[in-house]
């Protein structure tokens, strides 16, 4: 059965992608999202893919998943009522959320207070205390915790979560309350801090333990029924579930640890891009995934994109490895505005959304948005989505227009000009947070672009960040699909150590790492990843001692095997130190948390090859069309993307469009098609590169 | 007067920057301020920078004027106070409040002041400081709370070159690390401000390279001339010509029994400037607690809640100053004689918040807020471990804590939150993992918050339990007056600390105290004030209410604070709180108090021993 299926679900389209392993070939059948119940779209997107394949559904094997059902119920506030359980004394964690007030000096004015995902009155104390070396300092009092148990259950809570102080330390209370609980509230799921998240910082663990809890009861009903249709629907396909890392894991894997999946959807684009970029030759990689309300940034090196250890949607911050993807509200949908008292030009926040959307959807928006202003410059062709949505140039025009009246401008390609500058230069900051910020120059790495009008951008960030070639992937619109279906299981093991490196004996060292490699690979073979396929690599979370934050270190077994493996970490800590901050310290290191993640083995899928060209695109051409760049007006050819063959050669100024997306070719640029499909696009000057 | 060396000295062009290039610029040095606080937060080692982020960074215009950042000190009046020669790659240091025309204001904040070249022109400097959590002197955390001369309070660094050309005065740094109780963390932390300021004078650099020195130039004009346009046009609106509106508040006492300390500020709008005057405030006080304002840092508070609410995006920046003016009286609370103490400014820092508010909300009282922004409480322990495998080791917390945010025209003020931007608690476990004590309880108390339609946030209770003999220190205020409501909001509670000893004994502590031994077994409980309350209690939904009683964030008792009566299952009792509403009603006047500071200050002052257990302050006095 040679099948895979690669499955993502956005707010408005499912795209389903189906992979031959054995040729590579694929297949791609796009159909509207059914939010009311994810799976029916899903499914209907699988049987639309196998009839255009003509594959029997019997023969897939693997069904790989990005989902954002538990993105969702955060953004959309539809998680289960959740009930707490707290150490006597600090029922009100979340309610003071370590004091922050986020903005500056005079933020808290404006500021509206999230709600705690927990409510108040559904969090309750337990006396019994755990001291932070594990001790026990105070038994646990069962009889007081069993009321307090019933107290949720008369409350109506569907999830439990339960985090006491220093559980990191020593878990006794926890799982006795978790038996309990399952006594008492028999049928509710428990989250349980000391196994969601066995870390230090008693808010950051409450929060990310409750936000389980939270998302569970929705993520185990979408997955229940989406593998009990499958079955149902004659699919024997495993289902797997691509979490915030970028690792695959099996479906009930996902059902325990739902947190772990709140950034399965960029993720997947993540994942998609590496593949793409790999394709074309590429492993040193800026990701730019530009949406129609934010942008979505990342860094990727050797072909790997950087994990951070906290993952954030929306209002919410939990401790959850993630991809790190940087958002930057900023895309198509940005409203531009012009405040009264400054005459500055300002492009979001804020965003039109889907709906009403820009101008130039003509459904009832009329401020001036980011698709409007790229409308007005003639980037965008009449027909998006395959013809779905057809833009009004002249609403697109008016909208634009008082922007330019606001400013002063000339004109309202000016003005279109502007927005699209401002915007261009919001992303740049978002691709500075994970490159410049990281220690890392953007010049030493390719642009990735994809997403509904990243492709528009493209070029545009490549001449401010210095990234070339600037990548766009085929059917950008997908690539989420794409890496949902190219990415390996994975699994990760974390826990707090806290010891000086100078106390630590070698041996103590590597048996600590090695206990969590083992579990972790276990866990693994669980989920069908045989020893054999799967390879291991360690983290170690390190600091000076004194500092409040740790740098991450990874590394591998010879590291671990090595006779001055103490002094080989912190070596690497000081380098990594150095680079970032630009200097060191001469006090002792301390190792945080140490970590393990065990990685099955690479799908075998083979790459897309376009049929060789003559370097001339004559025979993708459609015609010309009036673009405004640089300040004037300029003739550009318009391409079809489908007809472009392998180095063929587009100079810019061009637009090249299909189906889903449109790419833009600056003057003084060129995009080689690459035999794998991707456009790359560089400076005329730099073809050679 | 600093001399600046700069081989090339030729003026720049002044050219015309487009309004996008100019927003562009602004962006980019949004962005180079943002990446100065990430790279000290995650170097530093001492706790006041690490986990609180008490620390202030600064990009300026060559000539010192600020055009980002946010909390303004003044580089030419640093540079008054400098007297040498200033170069490429140097970078100036100092901790000495009356040498730099109070551009910080006490000695545990360390100054770091690095000019910017590009091409071997000044193109602007790049500044930051911080607050060392320990400067050396009398007492752990370098904050005597009886200290009444600044030789009292650590080591005073006077401005001078800690980098020439980029090598560092090592035997000026063995000097002044030779003066503190933990010199790693200070090390640590002057490295992180060094890296920080050299990250910003790269990111300076970067943006002359990109857009041209005389764009960039340019443009930090504009930039600043944006501000000054921006606020001319504001005063014209919020300001009714030649109308002086004036408010009071009070620091309660200064550490050494002296109190409650007076601090007036007036305000005249003529033409097209405004007038700020602290006249009619307190003399400099005994104790510790004066705050010696630089005028630039008044102009820079009174912008802040006034542009900010016309377009939150804009970067701040000196431009409107010249719009401007100030006054502050020698040797009065705001502007000491040397050598005044100064180390618990931190009371005034957070009060001038509250008297701006309650200044500047007269002209709207619908944007008016309560007041909670009235301190900073610190708190501090340490000693040397007595046993166990750290025995013989010395430990030492600071660490700052927060009361109740006041109620809001938006809103409910937050419990327990931070007024501080970017500010955040010490973890508990954190805590107890690096210190001998454990915390047995750490939650905001019901009822501190002010009544009102929009409650005032809940003060906090942390019950710290002590593991290993030591001393603490603790700073705060609005022991004795409230933090006032507006708009028929009440007042919200006062703060309190004490100590269950392990007797069973109470020890009643004072609101600023420092070496009071403590024993293991003893328990500190460190409550801080609630927010007053916003608008009338008896408008807030009584639903509302019950919500919060069964949150625990308000008690029944409480609940008839807003007329609202609650049945024994704690549901809303409809027909009893009509009437309790009712009754509420007629006995006030009519229109509500736009402000209520609670009972009158010879009343506050004659029950200030039976209420507080402590006794009452005396009457400052100029002399």
């Amino acid at each position: 059965m040679p099948y895979r299926l690669g499955v993502d679900v956005g707010g408005t389209f499912t795209d389903v992608l189906l992979i031959d392993e054995n040729s590579g070939g694929t297949w791609r059948a796009k159909t509207a999202s059914t939010p009311a119940d994810q799976s029916v779209g899903v499914l209907h997107g699988i049987d639309k893919v196998c009839a255009a394949a003509g594959v029997d559904r019997t023969e897939v094997a693997n069904v790989l998943h990005g989902s954002t059902v538990a993105t969702n119920a955060i953004l959309e506030g539809t998680g289960a009522i959740v009930g707490l359980v707290t150490t006597e004394g600090f029922r009100q964690v979340l309610q003071i959320a370590r004091s922050f007030v986020p903005g500056g000096l005079a933020g808290w004015i404006i500021w509206p207070k999230p709600e705690p995902l927990a409510a108040l009155e559904n969090t309750v104390e337990v006396a019994g205390r755990i001291g932070s070396d594990g001790s026990v300092v105070r038994e646990l009092d069962e009889d007081a915790a069993r009321a307090a148990l019933r107290k949720l259950k008369a409350n109506g809570v569907q999830a439990l979560a339960v985090s006491l102080i220093n559980a990191f330390a020593n878990d006794i209370h926890e799982q006795r309350i978790a038996e309990l609980a399952r006594e008492e509230l028999p049928g509710i799921e428990v989250s349980v801090s000391s196994v969601v998240l066995p870390e230090m910082r008693e808010y950051e663990r409450a929060l990310t333990t409750v936000a389980n809890g939270y998302v569970q009861p929705q993520v185990a009903r979408y997955i229940t029924s989406l593998s009990d249709k499958l079955r149902a629907d004659g699919v024997p396909a495993e289902l797997f579930i691509l979490r915030s890392d970028g690792g695959l894991t099996a479906a009930d894997a996902a059902i325990a640890a739902p947190v772990s999946m709140l950034l399965s959807g960029p993720a997947g684009g993540v994942a998609g891009a590496v593949w793409v970029a790999e394709q074309a030759g590429y492993t040193e990689l800026l990701t730019f995934d530009m949406g129609g309300t934010s942008t979505d940034v990342a860094l990727v090196q050797g072909g790997k994109a950087r994990i951070g250890r906290q993952t954030t949607v929306a209002d919410l911050t939990v401790r959850a490895s993630a991809v790190d993807v940087r958002s930057v509200g900023a895309g198509g949908g940005s409203i531009a505005h012009v405040p009264e008292l400054t005459k500055a030009l300002r492009v979001g926040p804020r965003s039109a959304g889907a709906e009403p959307g820009p101008a130039a959807y003509g459904k009832g928006g009329t401020e001036p948005t980011v698709t409007d202003a790229n409308v007005v410059l003639g980037y965008l062709p009449t027909t998006l989505a395959g013809g779905e949505i057809t833009l009004q140039q002249d609403a697109a025009r008016a909208a634009v227009q008082t922007i330019a009246d606001a400013m002063g401008l000339a004109s309202a390609e000016a003005a279109a000009a502007g927005i699209v500058d401002i915007v261009n230069e919001n992303m740049l900051g978002g691709l500075r947070l994970v490159s410049v910020q990281q220690g890392f120059d953007p010049r030493d790495f390719a642009l990735v672009a994809f997403g509904g009008a990243g492709p528009l951008h493209a070029n545009a960030l490549g001449r401010l960040t210095g990234a070339w070639p600037v990548i766009v992937p085929p059917s950008p619109g997908v690539l989420c699909a794409l890496g949902d279906a190219t990415t390996s299981a994975r699994n990760e093991s974390a826990r707090t150590v806290l010891r000086k490196l100078g106390d630590l004996q070698p041996d103590d060292f590597r048996s600590i790492f090695r206990e969590l490699a083992a579990a972790t690979s276990k866990g693994l073979i669980e989920q069908g990843v045989p020893a054999e396929r799967q390879s291991t690599s360690y983290a170690a979370d390190v600091r000076f001692v004194g500092q409040g934050n740790e740098l991450q270190v990874t590394f591998d077994a010879s590291l671990l095997d090595a006779g001055d493996a103490l002094a080989q970490l912190a070596n690497r800590f000081d380098a990594e130190h150095q680079r970032l901050f630009s200097f060191t310290l001469s006090v002792d290191h301390e190792l945080v948390n140490a970590r393990a993640t065990v990685t099955g083995d690479r799908p075998n899928v083979a790459p897309i090859r376009l049929e060789a060209g003559d370097g001339d695109p004559a025979a993708a051409r459609l015609g010309g069309t009036r673009i405004y760049v640089d300040g004037e007006f300029v003739q550009a050819a318009l391409y079809d993307r489908l007809k472009l063959r392998a180095g063929d050669v587009i100079s810019g100024p061009a637009v090249v469009i299909e189906m889903d997306s449109t790419t833009l070719v600056l003057p003084g640029h060129a995009a080689t098609t690459d035999p794998s499909g991707s456009l790359l696009i560089r400076p005329v000057n730099h073809l050679g590169d | 007067m600093a001399r600046i060396i700069a081989p090339n000295a030729a003026p720049v062009g002044r050219v015309e920057v487009d309004p996008v290039t100019l927003d562009l610029v602004e962006n980019s040095l949004r962005n180079a301020r943002y990446e100065m606080d990430e790279v000290l937060f995650r170097t530093a080692l001492s706790p006041g920078i690490r986990e609180q982020h008490d620390e202030f960074p600064l990009i300026a215009d060559p000539s010192g004027k600020m055009v980002v950042g946010q909390f303004g000190l003044s580089i030419p009046d640093f540079l008054d106070g400098f007297d040498g020669d200033i170069g490429q790659d140097d970078i100036l240091l100092t901790s000495d409040p009356y040498a730099c025309g109070a551009a910080i204001s006490h000695a545990n904040d360390w100054l770091v002041v690095m000019p910017i070249f590009f091409e071997h022109r000044l193109v602007g400097w790049a500044s930051m400081f911080g607050h060392m959590s320990d400067v050396g002197g009398k007492t752990p955390s370098s904050m005597p709370t009886d200290a009444k001369t600044i030789y009292e309070e650590g080591v005073v660094i006077p401005p001078f070159r800690l980098y020439t050309g980029g090598a560092v005065n090592e035997d000026a740094l063995r000097i002044i690390l030779n003066q503190v109780r933990v010199p790693d963390w200070n090390r640590a932390d002057l490295n992180g401000l060094v890296a920080a300021v050299r990250t910003a004078s790269r990111r300076v650099q970067e943006m002359c390279a990109r857009f041209g020195v005389e764009t960039y130039l340019s443009a930090l004009e504009a930039l600043l001339q944006r501000n000054y346009d921006a606020m001319k046009s504001l005063l014209h609106i919020v300001f009714e010509e030649g109308r002086t509106l004036s408010f009071t508040d009070y620091i309660c006492d200064d550490g050494v029994g002296y109190g409650p300390y007076e601090l007036k500020l007036s305000l005249t709008r003529t033409g097209e400037k405004v007038h700020l005057d602290f006249t009619g405030s307190s003399p400099q006080a005994i104790g510790p607690v004066n705050y010696y304002l630089n005028e630039n840092l008044a102009r820079m508070f009174f912008g802040i809640y006034m542009i900010t609410v016309a377009d939150p995006q804009i970067l701040w920046n000196d431009g409107f100053y010249p719009l401007v003016d100030v006054t502050i009286p020698d040797g009065s609370y705001w502007k000491p004689r040397h050598p005044a103490a100064l180390n618990a400014r931190n009371h005034g820092i957070g009060r001038v918040f509250d008297l701006f508010g309650g200044l500047l909300g007269q002209t709207n009282p619908a944007l008016l807020n309560a007041a909670g922004f009235s301190s900073s409480p610190h708190f501090m322990y340490s000693g040397t471990y007595s046993s166990g495998n750290r025995a013989g080791e010395w430990f030492q917390l600071y660490s700052i804590g927060f009361g109740g945010i006041p109620g809001r025209p938006l809103g409910d003020g937050p419990d327990g939150h931070s007024l501080w931007p970017s500010f955040v608690n010490i973890p508990c476990e954190f805590l107890e993992s690096y210190y001998p004590l454990r915390i047995e309880k750490w939650e905001t108390v019901a009822d501190t918050g002010g009544a009102g339609l929009h409650r005032g946030g809940n003060g906090v209770d942390v019950a710290y339990l002590f593991l290993e003999p030591g001393t603490i220190a603790i700073h705060d205020d609005r022991w004795l007056t409230y933090p006032w409501g507006v708009n028929g909001g009440e007042p919200g509670a006062r703060g309190r600390k004490w100590i269950d000893h392990g007797d069973g004994k109470r020890e009643v502590l004072p609101s600023k105290c420092h070496d009071v031994r403590v024993a293991p077994g003893d328990v500190l409980h460190f409550v801080t004030w609630g927010g007053g309350g916003w608008g009338d209690p008896l408008e807030r939904d009584p639903e509302l209410v019950a919500l919060e009683v069964r949150r625990g964030l308000v008690t029944a008792a409480g609940a008839r604070r807003y007329g609202v009566v609650l049945t024994e299952q704690g549901l809303v009792d409809g027909g009893a709180t009509e009437s309790l509403r009712a009754q509420l009603r007629s006995g006030r006047p009519s229109p509500l108090p736009v402000f209520d500071m609670g009972p009158g200050l010879d009343e506050i002052l004659a029950r200030c021993e039976e209420e507080t257990g402590l006794p009452a302050p005396i009457a400052p006095v100029w002399t």
